[in-house]
């Protein structure tokens, strides 16, 4: 996701560099259980199928995550070439640079959204419809993930997991203290536990103030108190008449209400450092995707017991789908065009995904998966993965980069300003209509 | 015998022009080209990857009804005319007081140069820190026994402007320093006797009679104080990242975002054009004024 970790370069560039010596056991383990569509793809003996692959997964937790798929990739007969670069928007503009330059990656990272709408577009994209099709990706991947990936009736990406945006993690430490009982089941409820945390001298609300940060915890509450139909009648029909509706208001008011359960040492913060405050329980609760697991991980807390999670309030909250996916540019070498299936089928396999989702702290893209290594908050999330209706696509698959930005900006307007919520409301419309031409 | 010479200066002159071809062809390459290209993408709606469409000044008006765009010109302005006026006294005052033949003068040179040797990512961090009030300053002060001793500035919309001008101006001013200092050590013992005779207070020399013969360093110190400002982007990144909110936005950030966070390169283009020609409207008269100055003072 959006999270940078520049310190881990070094570490991304040993790794790199580690990964792109021959692989010298990989021939001699035995045959492990494999994804059964690999035989088609299998290289032939002797020639491994050299695949360099562009992501952004450098922080302990995920380079661990993204090793499984090369120690996979390997056992099937391929090589990875492993070219992490530390942040995501240098990562991607990296992978761009280098397919208009001519000297593209075999496979690539993006985000599970509309980031490679764009090179799709120009044609500059390999299809995948044979490994989908060979993988059914049409009856067993989220309809949420098909809608981002599937474009034009092709296949243009390889989902590799699941990610959550705006899980609720809790300090049961500082729930106890403030004497807290349960989960909120409603937003009246969970802003009572916020002033009762407050007054129990905690940071009730763990916050980073980071344009992006503050955007995860807007959609958070925009989908819990607006509702779907709401949230998609903006971010997915740009209804203006849906913008200057009192429902509308009513979200922008309810979020900014949050801002007297932070701290004044909030702006700027990353997200982690926010993450640490509710780990030592000096805060209460932080929003924030699925990936803060591993900083409680780290730590040595465990889910359910240490710190909880909840993915909104009520009964059925939605469950805001978001992740990462591979991207394969476009060639006609079939070598690399072998490389690039082999890589969309090991990467999307059942063996793979479960190792892989146990340390990334997302849920797989399939439900035929082992899933016993995993946390409570990823099960509970894939039990709710399986009521479609509670699907709910993040704001970066229903709009371009460009506008989500735009609109990142109006929000932190009027997060951090002395402003109206009409005055909100105005500029959330301008920003969609300027950008759309 | 006359055309002789004059034949050897024409060879001279021959080879010193093949000699700059390459860095000629550099500068036509990397930067003429560049512009060129930047300047045709700022007119076509180009999004992640560059088009041919022509949408004439469509990214222009777009830029010039971006709020944040506005502000962050807005920003700069101010942040300019503070930040430079900020390191012109500092750093004067510091060039007067070494000039003073103070003990340790190699030290202390280091020590008020050191700031400029660092990148501003390694310590806009730790300005970060000292700024925020739950872990620097404030914190300390409140430690300390100052119960109600308030600096938040970097989290206050309205002043966290100036927190960038004081971290940076920490940084920058040795710069300054240096280049006066070499410029005072340049005039002439003479003057000091001559103004000592006449009785002449020492600040009034420095103010009436050394000042406006520094006028080389100043406008170098200016020029090189103005690019800084033009190019701030990593004190704003490391320290704020634009934040809170937008009130510490400045164009080069604006235009990194909009290349690549936001996959548009053709608002980021015209962004950037705007940001030349402001730069060349103010730094060109400059130039040429500098220029004259030392044609003058070579005759």
């Amino acid at each position: 996701m959006n999270k940078a970790t520049p310190g881990a370069v070094a570490r991304a560039a040993a790794l790199a560099l580690a990964w792109s010596l021959p692989p010298a056991q990989a021939t001699q383990q035995p045959a492990a259980p494999q994804p059964s569509a690999k035989a088609s793809a299998r290289a032939p003996a002797g020639a491994p199928l050299k695949a360099t692959v562009s992501h952004w997964w450098t922080s302990g937790g995920e380079s661990a995550a993204i090793r499984q798929f090369a120690d996979a990739y390997t056992r099937a007969g391929g090589q990875w070439i492993d070219q992490a670069v530390a942040g995501a928007d240098q990562s991607r503009a990296s992978t761009i640079n280098r397919i208009v330059g001519g000297n593209a990656p075999v496979a690539a990272q993006f985000n599970t959204s509309k980031q490679f709408r764009d090179i799709v577009d120009q044609g500059l994209l390999n299809n995948l419809d044979d490994v989908a099709a060979r993988g059914n990706w049409d009856n067993i991947l989220p309809r949420t993930i098909i809608d981002a990936i599937k474009i034009n009736g092709h296949y243009y990406a390889a989902p590799v997991d699941i990610h959550m945006p705006a899980w609720f993690f809790y300090s049961k430490a500082a729930y106890a203290k403030a004497g807290i009982q349960a989960e909120p089941k409603s937003w009246e409820e969970f802003v009572a536990q916020l002033e009762r945390l407050k007054k129990a001298g905690l940071i009730p609300l763990a916050f980073g103030g980071q344009v992006w940060q503050e955007k995860i915890v807007f959609d958070a509450i925009f989908a819990l108190v607006g509702g779907p139909e709401l949230y998609l009648k903006i971010y997915r029909d740009r209804d203006l008449r849906a913008v200057a509706s009192p429902a509308f208001r009513d979200v922008l008011v309810k979020f900014k209400a949050l801002r007297a359960y932070t701290d004044p040492g909030s702006p700027g913060r990353n997200w982690n450092d926010a993450t640490a405050l509710v780990v030592s329980g000096r805060a209460g609760v932080q929003i924030m995707g699925d990936w803060a697991k591993g900083e409680f991980t780290s730590a040595g807390q465990v889910a359910g017991k240490h710190f909880g999670c909840f993915p909104g309030f009520g009964p059925r909250p939605p469950y805001m789908v978001a992740g990462d996916a591979f991207v394969f540019p476009k060639t006609a070498k079939p070598q690399i065009v072998q490389a690039q299936k082999l890589l969309a089928t090991v990467m999307t396999a059942p063996g793979p995904q479960a190792e892989f989702s146990a340390r990334k702290g997302s849920i797989p893209i399939r439900p035929d998966v082992d899933m016993s290594k995993l946390d409570v908050c990823a099960r509970m999330g894939i039990e709710i993965m399986q009521d479609k209706a509670r699907q709910l696509p993040n704001a970066e698959m229903l709009l371009d980069p460009d506008l989500n930005g735009a609109l990142q900006d109006v929000l932190t307007n009027y997060w951090n300003r002395n402003e109206t919520p009409e005055r909100a409301q105005q500029a959330f419309a301008q920003a969609i209509r300027d950008n759309t031409w | 015998m006359v055309a002789a010479p004059r034949k050897r200066v024409r060879a001279a002159s021959l080879s010193a022009w093949i000699a700059l071809v390459p860095m000629v062809a550099t500068a036509l390459g990397a930067y003429v080209l560049t512009i060129l290209w930047t300047a045709r993408v700022s007119v076509s709606s180009s999004r992640i990857f560059p088009s041919g469409d022509f949408v004439g000044l469509g990214q222009y008006e777009r830029l010039f009804r971006n709020a944040r765009w506005l502000l962050s010109l807005e920003n700069l302005a101010i942040y300019g005319l503070l930040f430079i006026a900020a390191c012109m006294v500092l750093g004067f005052l510091l060039a007067v007081f070494i000039d003073q033949k103070v003990a340790g003068e190699g030290v202390l040179r280091t020590v008020f140069l050191y700031p400029y040797a660092m990148s501003f990512v390694a310590t806009g961090l730790v300005w970060q820190w000292i700024l925020n009030p739950e872990l620097g300053i404030q914190q300390v002060a409140r430690h300390l026994g100052f119960g109600d001793f308030t600096f938040d500035w970097i989290v206050q919309q309205d002043k966290v402007l100036f927190t960038i001008v004081i971290a940076t101006v920490w940084q920058a001013s040795g710069l300054v320093m240096a280049l006066l200092l070499s410029g005072l050590r340049g005039i002439d013992e003479e003057l000091w006797k001559a103004a000592r005779i006449d009785g002449i207070p020492k600040w009034r020399v420095y103010l009436s009679i050394v000042l406006p013969m520094l006028w080389p360093s100043l406008s170098t110190a200016f020029i090189l104080l103005f690019v800084l400002v033009v190019k701030l982007f990593d004190a704003v990144v490391a320290m704020t990242q634009g934040g809170p909110g937008t009130a510490s936005e400045v164009p080069a950030k604006f235009i990194m975002d909009y290349l690549f966070g936001r996959a548009n390169i053709g608002l980021a283009s015209a962004a950037s054009m705007v940001l030349l020609l402001t730069v060349l409207a103010i730094v060109a008269p400059l130039y040429y004024a500098r220029h004259k100055a030392m044609q003058r003072g070579v005759k």
